[in-house]
């Protein structure tokens, strides 16, 4: 046997392995770098041309016309007026989609939680999953001929609150139900021992203890659809004035956006109103990831 | 030097001033100033109660600890004198063989190449005849040839746990390693596994080096030839198994020998 | 006792929304396909004519369908490797260290970009590196979409195998390693095979994410009604197309625009569904 012992060499490959482990360790690096920098890339990029617009009345003024940005582009001045028409379209949407979605969507989650390995919850479960990837203009289009076509005869800030709660209904039927799933079962039973209906044990025990989970799901959630443009362009349409009115046109900062693309005289606002965009997005992303390190620390 | 630490001519393998941290900032180690002889085509047993160091030690003879960046290994191991931190990883790894405490074989892999694997990861190409050869010899070696040559082709993972510890065996010295390591190979298995384990182990020193981890004193006994007792990093006493075992020289060792702690 | 069952009552009555929901979805697609599809039948599938003038109406979605397919799968391509080598980087040759979870929330700020600010990126700074490469005059099409589509599908498909890719266990890596396989190796001997499945369901879902997107394919596809016929060709996506001519429409041309939405919510359906099976079936 130690005859054969020596019979294995591996010095002829050895080499020839570790350089091609190596080239791979850095080809790795380099896409991966590659990968991430469109990010890079797109932030600044915003901040850089976004920046010069943003001021007070970026944020007080509503959308100037046409022929204002025209004006102000030919003197080459920055261009008058802001965005505060699709700041409050934008709360009023997501308001409105939250009244909606939060609550139902709790209680689904509550719903699945308690019915763990029924049928008909794995049946719920699946529809809700699969509502997940139902791509937004589909929403848009449902919400189109369910509200604006039905309910409000016309292009409506409601039908479009319709097609984001739809969107975040998943969502939050899932983190609620993960949430719940975390709190230990111990502290149910010790409210029900205790001879406490149950929907207060739901409200005075389950609901606060599960809150940072609770609230990372929604704002993870609102930051999902606060850049969503396609469901919107169907059912709220976009308004130059503030408008708070459920059943009239509503304004968006994505439709804003949308809207300055496709004017050649307001094209210089696309990056301030994305960079305030994107900002809020992130702002959002990075409070829910605070609260949910926070839990679990 | 420790009068408690014999001393073997000629070893297989000479571990100098070996120390281990996990962490390469503190300073608190898990293997203190180690320094042991191993004999060749022996079994050498470590024993020792539980976080002292056992595991940490052995890892270092294959240098697994590499795969962890924050583990800091100092000290000098010499195989048939030969400084191993100077060797190749793959050169090393192919000398000197592990098996770890809970079986392992890979769950994607058929039972045949399991076996082979050694060949299969190193891309070494070897003829479908020499192939069979070698994977009928190793099982055999391990006595699982006759359990599993109907099933050659399906997966390791549907064996019991002792015939899953004793495929591993086999995909370790498929490869003919000159030292196997054997890190609490047993834990898992019931007492017929074991003994089939033990067997295997005393069969395979003819051919192999082999120094094994260990919780159970009399598995040491049965089977190990030189034995190690280590204590909270360091290594206590080291000698032939059944002068430890009857004429321990350490109090610690003793102690430990007579079930007082462990 | 009996505010308990009212509030088992209450729990299951809102789980009738989501039969609701995803009912009234299917039935209110359907019903407003209806004409579109009684007028043109399969023809609306199979047909590439698009002419919403009227008299000479006829609508054949294929254009749109191999729009949106080619897109997506492109993006598919050119994410694969992109994602597999990040997830490689977060959950295998830099796990837990500082760089992993550098990489790791810059894949996460990449899923936080809204789509038309994808699609304003993509205009304003992808479209004219395409064209100072040379590779095509007006740098819209097909191959800039994917491009962009590839770069937004990039941390669903990271996030999920990245997650996979952690979880095959340590002690087989090490067996590999004992047995002196090189880490290249051990990434695939050991931790591919153990993680495909879930890496192929990562790969599908984010498919499944392309197929839908609008804003920014509708930005730089060239919204073209023609069946593309090359990397460099414009076209059109379904998304795009319910997008670009939903405002003007009415009658059958509303029913058309349904019908592609149908259409896109029954692929998207198919592919999720694919994609979650194989998630299940893992855990
Ligand atoms: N991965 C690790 N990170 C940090 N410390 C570790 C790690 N592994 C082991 N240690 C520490 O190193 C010391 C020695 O551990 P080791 O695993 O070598 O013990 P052992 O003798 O093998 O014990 P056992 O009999 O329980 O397997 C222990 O104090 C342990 O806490
Ligand atoms: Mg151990």
């Amino acid at each position: 046997m130690s005859t054969e012992k020596s019979s294995i060499d591996l010095t002829k490959n050895n080499t020839y392995r570790s350089v091609k482990d190596k080239v791979f360790l850095w080809t790795v690096i380099v896409i991966s770098i590659i990968t991430i920098s469109p990010i890079v890339m797109i932030i600044g990029k915003l901040v850089w041309k976004g920046f010069r617009q943003i001021n007070f009345s970026f944020f007080t003024a509503v959308t100037p016309s046409t022929f204002e940005a025209m004006t102000a582009v030919a003197n080459g001045e920055i261009i008058p007026g802001g965005i505060v028409n699709g700041i409050t379209g934008t709360l009023l949407l997501v308001l409105m989609a939250s009244l909606i979605a939060i609550p139902v969507g709790i209680i689904i989650g509550l719903f699945l939680y308690e019915n763990p390995g029924k049928r008909y919850a794995d049946l719920i479960r699946n529809l809700s999953d699969i509502l997940q990837g139902v791509p937004s203009i589909v929403l848009g289009l449902i919400a189109y001929l369910w509200v604006v076509k039905n309910i409000t005869q016309g292009y409506s800030a409601l039908a479009g609150s319709v097609a984001l709660a739809i969107m975040m209904l998943p969502l939050i039927i899932r983190s609620t139900e993960e949430t719940m799933k975390m709190i230990p079962g111990t502290l149910k039973e010790a409210g029900l021992a205790l001879g406490v209906p149950y929907y207060k044990v739901i409200i005075k025990v389950l609901i606060p203890s599960g809150i940072s989970g609770l609230s990372t799901g929604v704002l993870l959630a609102i930051s999902r659809i606060l850049g969503e443009t396609a469901p919107l362009m169907l059912t709220t349409l976009g308004n130059p004035m503030i408008n708070w009115d459920v059943t009239a046109p509503t304004s968006a900062v994505p439709l804003l956006i949308w809207d300055f693309y496709n004017d050649p005289n307001m094209v210089d606002l696309i990056w301030s109103s994305s960079l305030f965009l994107m900002g809020f997005v992130l702002t959002l992303n990075i409070i829910s990831k605070r609260i949910s390190a926070k839990s679990k620390a | 030097m420790n009068k408690n630490i014999d001393v073997i001519e000629n070893p297989v393998l000479k571990v100098e001033d070996l120390c281990i941290a996990y962490n390469k900032s503190d300073s608190k180690y898990a293997v203190k100033n180690v320094n042991v002889t191993v004999k060749k085509n022996s079994i050498t047993a470590i024993m020792g109660p539980s976080g002292c160091g056992k595991s940490t030690m052995l890892r270092a003879i294959n240098r697994m600890h590499e795969l962890y960046p924050d583990i800091k290994t100092e000290g000098k191991i010499y195989l048939n004198g030969e400084n191993i931190m100077k060797m190749d990883t793959i050169q090393l790894r192919r000398k000197i063989g592990m098996v770890f405490q809970r079986p392992n074989p890979f769950p994607t892999m058929s039972i045949y190449d399991n076996v082979i694997a050694g060949y299969k990861l190193n891309g070494i190409r070897i003829k479908k005849s020499e192939r069979d050869d070698i994977v009928e010899r190793s099982l055999t070696n391990v006595a699982l040839w006759d359990e599993v040559k109907d099933s050659l082709h399906k997966k390791g993972t549907f064996l019991s746990g002792g015939q899953q510890q004793r495929l591993c065996i086999a995909r370790s010295i498929a490869f003919q390693p000159d030292v196997i390591l054997l890190d609490e190979p047993t834990s898992a298995l019931d007492p017929i596994a074991t003994s089939k384990v033990e067997d295997l182990l005393v069969e395979l020193q003819k051919d192999y080096t082999i120094v094994l981890v260990t919780h159970n004193m009399s598995q040491a006994a049965r089977i190990s030839e030189y034995s190690m007792f280590m204590y909270l990093g360091d290594l206590v006493e080291y000698g032939k198994t059944d002068m430890m075992f009857t004429n321990p020289r350490n109090k610690k060792t003793e102690e430990y020998l007579t079930g007082k702690f462990g | 006792m009996k505010s308990d069952t009212i509030t088992k009552y209450v729990l299951l009555f809102s789980s009738f929304i989501i039969l609701l929901v995803s009912g009234g979805m299917i039935f209110s697609l359907l019903g407003d396909a209806v004409p579109v599809f009684e007028k043109f039948g399969w023809r609306f599938i199979t047909s590439t004519d698009w002419n919403p003038t009227e008299g000479r109406e006829s609508y054949g979605a294929l254009p749109f369908i191999v729009g949106t397919l080619s897109t997506s799968i492109l993006a598919l391509l050119i994410c694969l490797p992109m994602a597999f080598s990040t997830s490689l980087f977060i959950a295998e040759y830099f796990k837990k260290s500082a760089f992993s979870s550098i990489i790791s929330s810059m894949v996460d700020l990449l899923a936080g970009v809204p789509s038309i600010v994808y699609g304003l990126w993509g205009f304003y700074t992808l479209r004219p590196f395409i064209v100072s490469l040379g590779l095509d005059p007006q740098g819209y099409g097909i191959f800039t979409s994917g491009l962009i589509l590839a770069i937004m599908i990039i941390p669903y498909a990271t996030s999920l195998s990245s997650e996979i890719i952690a979880m095959v266990p340590n002690e087989l890596k090490e067996a590999a390693y004992a047995l002196g396989a090189t880490r290249m190796e051990v990434i695939f001997n050991v931790i591919l095979p153990g993680a495909r499945s879930g890496i192929i369901a990562s790969f599908i879902l984010a498919f499944g994410r392309a197929l839908g997107e609008t804003m920014a394919v509708t930005m730089l596809i060239g919204n073209a009604n023609i069946i593309p016929t090359g990397l460099f060709s414009t076209g059109n996506s379904m998304a795009s197309v319910i997008a670009n001519q939903f405002g003007e429409a009415d009658g059958l041309k509303m029913s058309a625009l349904i019908a592609i939405g149908l259409l896109l919510f029954v692929i998207t359906g198919v592919v999720n569904f694919v994609g979650k099976f194989i998630i299940k079936k893992l855990s």
